[in-house]
């Protein structure tokens, strides 16, 4: 890890004016600014030190709203008893991220910044050739082994894939991210590859997360995040899908239906189709795998990873149908 | 670190902090830890992690280095109470914040904290290596309320990896002490 200068800020505006400085970063847990110095991925000239920063890190829900503060910790937000209440599939994504001590470290707002795993990019000294790190200088990944690697949302220059949990659930129930200046959605707030795979985030210099809100709804309270991966616990998705499901009054009619899916795209990646082609209609298992297979149009396998064209719509269909089991 | 924060960038671009700088290289930060409840006094770079400064620089041996990438829980330390990892974590950050490593945990006449005992019973570790950062993980996690069942405990404690594969035997030490300090 080659050195950098620390600095600690005390307020918003202190760290955003610090965050426009050239080779300035934001450190907050440091689960990925730290990981990635280490392999040589990033490298600071000044570190931000802002998890010192006071009243950053409120968790604020009611029915209608979640604000959480981008300094909250991963484990305080899974485990508080309003989210868990009115927002289930934020508390379950986070709860099935990573171990206990990195929920205890990282932050809401660093979590949204987490970076792809794609091993070919964490790992310069081997493979100098990533669009990510290098622009222009091509993609690794491709040609090379891609059992964890996206099929949808991919470019020729990149197809590394989104790896987070918390983004899926957030994009699924219409989250917006608040960077102070502006808000946008956190579904806008990350960028596909395209020919710019080093940009993952609509974020600019001087820029700082400081809250993530998500608006209450029927669907999101009755809502989860289904994660299947190749190990039972702490490890990344294969396939995961963020669910809310709103009834009519018969019990069996979909008025309002929410679909997301990770593990497999390049960004958190919202099914739209998937939920227009179930709402109105009876929440029956044939109609549902059927829909759900609509979540995979436009994909492209690299070999290793077409399992995941399969698996995703299972993934959402299984979330679906056990949230239709619950009254 | 001297106390400093930011307000506006200076003029010539760079920040400075602890010692002077001329801004081509980083500064020795002078900082202070509160480790087991005493303080120590620690000229450190900037980028030494709190897992290092323990190890070389405090010789607190205890906190083990495992992967150092934050992959398989041997270096997990209590910070405010809480269990993180020492290898992710800049001693800088945690200035000013109470840790807790395995050498803080038995009393000071020596009596075992009740995981410690419970894995000395259970027999739960085999070459010993990531049993420290085990401990302090099982410690919070009975704290948490996430040692409810086996299943729960296996859910909770996944971020300790054992090469050794002593896992029954761990699950059996966590679901001991739980037991133990509940009553």
């Amino acid at each position: 890890m080659r050195d950098f200068s620390y600095l600690r800020a005390d307020s918003v505006e202190a760290a955003r004016n610090a965050a426009a400085l050239p080779g300035a970063m934001l450190l907050a847990g440091g689960t990925t600014l730290i990981d990635l110095a280490k392999c040589g991925v990033a490298e600071p000239a000044t570190v931000i030190d802002i998890s010192h920063i006071e009243g950053l890190n409120a968790i604020d829900v009611t029915a209608d709203r979640a604000v959480i503060g981008a300094l909250a910790k991963m484990s305080h937000v899974a485990d508080n008893a309003e989210v868990k209440s009115h927002f289930p599939a934020v508390s379950e994504a986070l709860w099935q991220a990573a171990s206990a001590q990195l929920r205890n470290m990282a932050t809401i707002g660093g979590n949204l910044m987490q970076r792809t795993r794609c091993p070919y990019f964490r790992d310069p000294q081997n493979f100098p050739v990533c669009n990510k790190r290098e622009p222009g200088s091509g993609c690794s990944a491709i040609g090379g082994v891609t059992r964890g690697h996206a099929v949808l949302g991919t470019s020729e220059a990149c197809i590394a894939t989104y790896p987070g949990d918390l983004a899926i659930a957030l994009v699924a129930f219409d989250a917006e991210v608040d960077l102070g200046e502006r808000k946008l959605k956190v579904e806008d707030f990350f960028l596909a590859p395209g020919a710019t795979a080093e940009r993952e985030h609509d974020i600019r210099p001087g820029e700082m997360i400081t809250a993530i809100e998500i608006p209450g709804s029927a669907a999101a309270r009755r809502s989860t995040y289904l994660k299947v991966r190749d190990r039972q616990s702490y490890e990344f998705a294969a396939a995961s899908a963020a669910v809310g499901l709103e009834l009519e009054g018969d019990g069996r009619t979909i008025r309002d239906i929410r679909v997301a899916v990770g593990g497999v795209a390049t960004k958190p990646w919202r099914a739209r189709a998937v939920e227009e082609a179930l709402k109105g209609k009876p929440l029956d298992e044939a109609s549902v795998r059927k829909a759900s297979e609509l979540v995979m149009e436009g994909a492209v396998d690299h070999g290793a990873n077409r399992y995941k064209i399969a698996l995703a719509p299972r993934v959402i269909a299984r979330a679906i149908l056990k949230l239709g089991e619950t009254a | 670190m001297t106390s400093q924060t930011i307000i506006d960038p200076p003029e010539d671009g760079h920040f400075r902090n602890g010692k002077a700088s001329n801004g081509a290289s980083p500064t020795t930060l002078s900082i202070h830890l509160t480790i087991n409840g005493r303080d120590h006094a620690l000229d450190i770079e900037p980028r030494v992690t709190l897992l290092d400064a323990l190890r070389e620089r405090l010789h607190l041996t205890g906190t083990k280095k495992g992967c150092d990438q934050g992959q398989c829980g041997a270096c997990t330390v209590h910070v405010e109470g809480e269990r993180v990892l020492a290898c992710l974590t800049l001693a800088a950050q945690v200035e000013g914040r109470s840790i807790t490593t395995i050498e803080g945990l038995a009393d000071e006449d020596g009596t075992l904290h009740a995981v410690q005992a419970a894995f000395l019973e259970q027999d739960a570790f085999q070459c010993g290596y990531c049993t420290p950062g085990q401990i302090m993980s099982a410690v919070a996690c009975i704290r948490e309320g996430h040692a409810g069942s086996d299943e729960e405990i296996r859910e909770y404690m996944a971020g300790n990896l054992c090469r050794c594969g002593a896992y029954p035997h761990i699950v059996a030490a966590v679901r001991q002490a739980a037991r133990e300090l509940r009553s």
